[in-house]
């Protein structure tokens, strides 16, 4: 593996540039081209199949998921499983948790957006006193585990009569806490030229006019970024709605899908599938669109998965 | 860090008329703390609030119904008597020791294999990422608990090799080892960020150790590992804390119990079971900052000790 990595090694002693294709033969280098790609298809079949297993065990009557075959497609393919997952669990049809999923999402981006592109705005670009020593207690936040809060927080959302409502899993997107956005936004806005925002001062902009129509137009790639992640997040995550719902009228996928696997356990294997594929459809759908965004995004952002 | 150039070059451009300066200064600070004032409020009333009170409830007893009644240091000194809380931190350390590096050292393989001009390396990039989007949702966690089941087909592929492990998921000297691989399996964040390390170094330097003679060992410990050891560093420390975080996958998985054995019981979601449903509020409170101080003595030591390995060179920013 390190000898393909590193493109110079078989470079004869000349001063020639490191990938000269003149320096290599033509088969030689078709021969080293070919086994890199079986090397890294045989690599990307392990890592995705599990992904491929789910989907196609989805499709798959009941008997044959568990059962002693490995084989990946069924003969007998059929739509039962996402039938029976549609139609939901207690009562609630799945669709119901998919617009809950939806508010959530939608939410958390709209929220996240709108707060950490203003707070970022202040880090970047304005100059005030406290300024470094709130940064580096936003950097602080991005180190901190987050269950040393859940439980004071829990037990002011449960003494505002918020529990069940979708506040507690909301506000936080309103008010930037997310310091990873505000980071990524503050990072890239610093890449921006400084001459741009001091000229529109010179021409008497304050700083609404110079954030609205100079900075967040230029901002748009971090913006689409956070957007995406924020969206993805939202959709995933499992603690907050563990904490915060009761009602299965309101909860979104993955705790749907919790309550699915309880009640349902390895009687019905086929749907449980068949669910975890519909919950995880959009971010599939996200990442099939988006692909480019989100890998560029995190090797020049440094996010997590 | 970094802020320092813009200060300096606006103090600079804006120093020649005084009056204007001081007026635009007391402007600028108003403007800062409105904009600020999200974050601000967020800091203060979900951060440092909720910080400050969970640590008063650490020291108390509290079970969200009765007034938290003060109990000193208790919470902390039956911490280490309770025999789960000691199994939590076992089970989390060694998923943290053993699934981190494999995971970093996964995806530090896999980035210097796609490290070349070559066709299609945009699709494997976003094929290795793809775990890394899905690998902490519910969904996954439950795909993971059929494949990894009893005759399921990590079994079934297995015992095909005459390998049998007597299961994974209701075995619980192999829940761990199958924890390891959910987490190994999602090594394409940390791929994508040593990819984009690997691009910054200069090819000159490759190109140079070939005509010293240096073999393909020696290039990678002269020249990759130093020059990628900032991106090594920034992997390894986030990885490493979010490792220590794991929840969601471990909650599925062994249905909200930590078993078997209690070989799942993560400290999150011990903390969890304390905290929501034996409504130990005060336990759990403890629970969280020795959380906290265990990952801040972490990111201390990290940060001491990265003086000896991790090189910032002067040009590369």
């Amino acid at each position: 593996m390190t000898t393909m990595a590193t493109p110079t090694q078989s470079t004869p002693s000349t001063a020639a540039p490191a990938y000269n294709p003149k320096s290599e033969s033509g088969t030689a280098k078709r021969i080293k081209s070919i086994i890199f790609h079986i090397v890294a298809l045989a690599l990307v079949g392990v890592v995705l199949y599990p992904a491929l297993w789910m989907v196609a065990s989805s499709f798959k009557p009941n008997s044959e998921i568990g059962g002693s075959t490995t084989q990946l497609w069924s003969n007998n393919f059929s739509f039962d499983n996402f039938v029976t997952a549609m139609d939901g669990i207690g009562g609630v049809s799945t669709l119901t948790f998919f617009t809950n999923s939806l508010i959530l999402a939608v939410g958390a981006v709209v929220g996240t957006v709108l707060s950490a592109s203003i707070s970022a705005y202040a880090f970047a670009r304005i100059n005030f006193p406290g300024r470094g020593l709130f940064f580096g207690m936003m950097i602080a936040t991005l180190l901190l585990p987050f269950h040393v809060v859940i439980i004071p927080q829990y037990i002011v959302f449960q003494q505002l009569g918020l529990v069940d409502t979708y506040v507690p899993l909301l506000i936080g997107k309103f008010l930037a806490a997310d310091a990873f956005f505000v980071f990524l936004m503050v990072q890239f806005m610093r890449g921006l030229p400084a001459e741009l925002d001091e000229a529109a001062r010179i021409d008497g902009a304050g700083h609404v006019r110079i954030f609205g129509s100079i900075m967040l137009p230029l901002m748009k790639p971090a913006l689409i970024s956070t957007s995406i992640f924020s969206f993805i997040w939202s959709w995933n995550d499992f603690l907050g709605p563990l904490l915060y719902l009761n009602t299965p009228e309101k909860y979104p996928l993955p705790l749907a899908l919790r309550l699915f696997v309880d009640q349902t356990q390895s009687s019905d294997y086929g749907a449980m599938i068949a669910m975890s594929v519909l919950a995880l459809l959009p971010v599939l759908v996200f990442f099939l669109v988006f692909q480019r965004y989100i890998v560029e995004g995190v090797s020049t952002q440094g996010l997590k998965g | 860090m970094t802020q320092t150039p813009t200060l300096s070059r606006r103090s600079q451009s804006s120093a020649p008329s005084q009056p204007r300066t001081s007026r635009r200064r007391g402007a600028d600070a108003r403007a800062g703390y409105t904009f600020l004032l999200p974050w601000l409020l967020g800091f203060i009333a979900l951060t440092v609030g909720p910080m400050i009170s969970s640590l008063y409830l650490s020291f108390t007893n509290y079970n969200l119904f009765d007034p938290p009644k003060w109990i000193g240091l208790d919470n902390y000194a039956t911490l280490f008597q309770d025999e789960r809380f000691l199994q939590s931190v076992g089970v989390t350390l060694s998923y943290v020791v053993f699934g981190t590096p494999l995971k970093l050292a996964a995806a530090l393989a896999i980035a210097m294999l796609l490290n070349s001009k070559r066709k299609g390396q945009g699709f494997y990039r976003s094929a290795f990422y793809a775990p890394s989007l899905i690998g902490a949702s519910v969904s996954i966690a439950i795909v993971w608990k059929a494949m990894f089941g009893d005759s399921g087909p990590v079994d079934e592929g297995l015992s095909f090799f005459g390998i049998n492990l007597g299961g994974w998921v209701g075995n619980p000297s192999m829940t761990m080892p199958m924890m390891i691989l959910l987490t190994v399996w999602q090594f394409g964040a940390p791929m994508v960020i040593f990819l984009a390390g690997l691009k910054q170094i200069p090819a000159d330097l490759y190109e140079a150790a070939s005509m010293d003679g240096a073999g393909p060992v020696r290039k990678f410990f002269n020249i990759t590992w130093p020059m990628l050891s900032p991106v090594i560093f920034f992997n390894l420390l986030m990885e490493t804390i979010h490792a220590f975080q794991i929840f969601a996958s471990a909650y599925i998985i062994s249905n909200g119990e930590g078993g078997p054995a209690g070989s799942t019981l993560f400290y999150t979601l011990y903390l969890y079971l304390r905290g929501f449903s034996d409504f130990r509020m005060g336990y759990a409170s403890a629970m969280a900052w020795l959380l906290v101080i265990v990952v801040g003595i972490i990111t201390l030591i990290f940060f001491k000790t990265s003086k000896s390995w991790v090189h910032y060179s002067g040009d590369s920013k």
